[in-house]
């Protein structure tokens, strides 16, 4: 919340042309049917996601080469807002000419990217990404249904929020696409929460085996294993593909010890001064505080405000990262 | 053509109250409190507005209307207030309030279950109205407070408050009501009401936004919501808002003038477009026709969610609301709809339609063109509705 929001808008505003467009004019409205298969030589696939009652429907019909797996026609139908038909027409054209296999990579970003006008500026607000999401799950409808297995093989079929039939699955895999980091993101983007609010946290009308705020939790700390997996494997592989930025803070630590024993503390010592350091903390504006406390000569030292200061720093942000900040106590 | 089918969000200012407005910006724009000549100038249309809005809801002398910035800060006042004249230092800790309220009184009321007030909130039957033995059972001898809307934003359901406000006089409780919709629709009177408080907006009956008022009963006490000043007798600090209080007068003497308009021409409209929408197979409006303001109709199209429906009368030049206006960027399915117990089905599919008394006839013609033709495009592009091309033909 700042002063671009404080007024609001109309949420139109911020749908791109081509939202607005499909809007008005969807391109793959409509049903495909066992005469149009047999036509076109292909298997015929129907899959629903979602229901009225949460707002958001979607039906996608595909016509599947059985010979090649390629998908040759897709069309949509939609109980939803203008969103949801345009990302569910945009939806149907991407799968148009893929495999199966390959459509179900079809993630919710595509299809909002697939909408955007220019590419830095989102097709849709926030809170509107949700109706992405459907046309991303009801392409693993289909493809299970054309493969015919269960659909829990392509994703978790624990379901979270009954309210908005979002499941498990979904809902992970939308933390780590979008990289979200609150349970309102998480209803932004998928719906869950939005209704009764009970799998949000425990204490709501009725108990629930998952809570968004759990699933947020480990989710994030899965991510961030897979994080520290990396640097790990990047250590060993002798590269040094981590930015700086992206270490864990005891990382960031060790790098720049090591920089203030191999490059300053020398330089220090010999003047009879020393400095050690106390803490390290993210500040939110993206830069690494460091603290630190001069030690013998250099405290009290009329340059360890400013001229050491300042070779400190200059001496870190050239060797680790710009983002470093040193902050004598 | 445009049309404005949202009065009940907000209205036109009526050119009449408008040209009443005016001097008081460039000319008379002393402050009213101080002691000179051009502050003065303004005190006789102040005091002209106050008896407008006295003779307006029939307040008498004794009692207080207390101009606010609009029904939100009345209603939070009289709220939170209240919690600190009765609840805080008293013996009393308990509020009674309905499910399909305004969120400025449901959210001033939840904010206060924060602070250990027990608050009931009354359901709704299918019409969208509560019961009045359901009230009855729920006050006890530590109710404070009832708070109970006139008129429902989203239905246009009218409550049965006289018989609301004889059962709080005789079991010894405050009643509050929100006034907001009812005000310009149906006749309000404090006196035959019982109320101890009302709440209303001036923008809702064609008056300027920003501007509203609570009417306190004589002898009630009530904490100020602001403090810092000795505006309105020390009961509402903030410097008086000259041209808004003399538009909102004009407003409220034009509104009550306008109440049979309201109930013959007006309605007149509102049944016509009604009737006409009701004949799309598979809708449904809340609530019957006489138990409603005459402006109103909240209406489930079977297969069309809300928000698409109202981009399609958008791009007609049409403007109409799914639901609360001020929440319209939410995802919540209509609170009211499914307070109401409507089908899950229906409770994404409300359009509110709210005429006022500028409304033309050749507005509503066009309005049910419009829709009709929206209901055809979007059920053909509906997952959850089985179009029907033999009505398309037949009606269209």
């Amino acid at each position: 919340m700042a002063k671009n929001s404080l007024i609001g808008g109309s949420i139109w505003e911020e749908y791109s042309q081509k939202v607005q467009d499909l809007m008005n004019h969807p391109q793959n409205m409509g049903e495909l049917t066992e005469e149009d298969a047999k036509n076109m030589g292909g298997k015929l696939i129907i899959a629903d996601f979602g229901a009225e009652s949460c707002g958001d429907a979607v039906r996608l019909y595909w016509i599947v080469d059985e010979a090649t797996e390629v998908i040759k026609a897709a069309k949509f139908k939609s109980f939803g807002c203008g969103t949801a038909i345009a990302s569910s027409d945009t939806m149907a054209e991407l799968c148009i000419g893929k495999t199966v296999s390959e459509a179900v990579k079809i993630t919710n970003i595509d299809v909002e990217k697939a909408m955007r006008d220019t590419p830095d500026i989102p097709a849709v607000p926030p809170q509107k990404m949700h109706c992405s999401v459907m046309a991303y799950d009801v392409i693993k409808a289909a493809a299970a249904s054309y493969k015919g297995v269960d659909a829990a093989s392509f994703e978790d079929d624990i379901i979270v929020c009954e309210c908005a039939r979002v499941s498990l699955g979904t809902i992970k895999e939308v933390i780590k696409i979008n990289n979200l980091k609150t349970v309102e993101e998480i209803t932004n983007y998928t719906k869950a929460g939005a209704f009764c609010k009970s799998c949000i946290k425990p204490g709501g009308h009725e108990a629930r085996e998952y809570y968004l705020v759990d699933i947020l939790r480990d989710t994030r700390a899965e991510m961030e294993h897979d994080h520290l997996l990396a640097i790990s494997n990047s250590k060993i592989e002798g590269s040094n593909t981590v930015n700086f930025d992206d270490l864990t803070v005891v990382k960031k630590f060790q790098q720049i010890e090591a920089i203030i024993d191999e490059n300053i503390r020398p330089m220090l010592v010999m003047d009879g001064g020393n400095l050690e350091i106390l803490d390290i903390k993210e500040g939110s504006d993206g830069m690494t505080d460091v603290y630190i406390r001069y030690l013998g000569a250099c405290s009290g030292c009329a340059s360890s405000s400013t001229g050491t200061l300042f070779a400190i720093e200059a001496v870190l942000q050239e060797k680790l990262s710009k983002n470093i900040r040193i902050l004598p106590i | 053509m445009r049309v404005y089918l949202d009065n009940n969000a907000t209205t036109i200012v009526d050119p009449k109250v408008f040209a009443d407005m005016e001097p008081y910006f460039c000319q008379m724009y002393g402050n009213p409190n101080s002691l000179h000549q051009f502050g003065s100038e303004s005190h006789p249309a102040l005091r002209k507005a106050m008896d407008q809005l006295y003779a307006g809801i029939n307040a008498s002398d004794d009692d207080d209307i207390v101009i606010t910035s609009c029904a939100t800060e009345s209603n939070n006042w009289v709220i939170k207030s209240i919690y600190n004249d009765y609840i805080l230092n008293g013996d009393k800790d308990h509020i009674i309030t309905s499910e399909v309220e305004h969120p400025a009184v449901g959210a001033s009321c939840k904010f206060l279950e924060g602070l250990g007030v027990k608050v009931t909130y009354l359901p709704v039957n299918t019409d969208g109205v509560i019961s009045v033995e359901d009230l009855k059972n729920a006050i006890t001898d530590k109710t404070a407070l009832v708070s109970i809307m006139w008129a429902n934003n989203e239905t246009g359901m009218i409550f049965p408050i006289e018989e609301i406000g004889a059962i709080c006089k005789e079991r010894g409780v405050l009643f509050h009501t929100d006034a907001v919709q009812a005000i310009g629709k149906i006749p309000v009177d404090v006196k035959k009401a019982n109320v101890d408080f009302l709440s209303f907006s001036a923008h809702k009956f064609h008056g300027p936004k920003g501007v509203g008022a609570l009417y306190i009963k004589g002898g009630q006490q009530l904490s100020p919501f602001f403090h810092g000043g000795e505006h309105m007798g020390g009961r509402r600090s903030g410097t008086l808002n000259v041209a808004g209080i003399v538009g909102m007068g004009k407003a409220m003497e034009l509104a009550v003038e306008a109440l049979d308009f309201e109930k013959s021409n007006v309605r007149r409209l509102r049944d016509k477009l009604e009737d006409a929408l009701l004949q799309i197979p598979e809708t449904m409006v809340v609530g019957t026709k006489e138990q409603r303001v005459p402006n109103t109709i909240l209406i489930s199209v079977k297969g069309i969610e809300g928000e698409a429906m109202l981009w399609d009368l958008n791009q007609s030049g049409i403007g109409a609301s799914t639901g609360s206006a001020c929440a319209s960027e939410a995802l919540e399915s209509n609170p009211v709809m499914e307070a109401i117990g409507a089908e899950a089905d229906l409770a994404h599919t409300a359009l509110r339609l709210s005429l006022s008394r500028f409304t033309t006839e050749a507005e509503i013609d066009f309005a049910i063109e419009v829709i009709q033709k929206a209901v055809v495009r979007l059920r053909a592009i509906s997952s959850t509705y089985a179009y029907a091309p033999e009505w398309h033909v037949s009606k269209l």
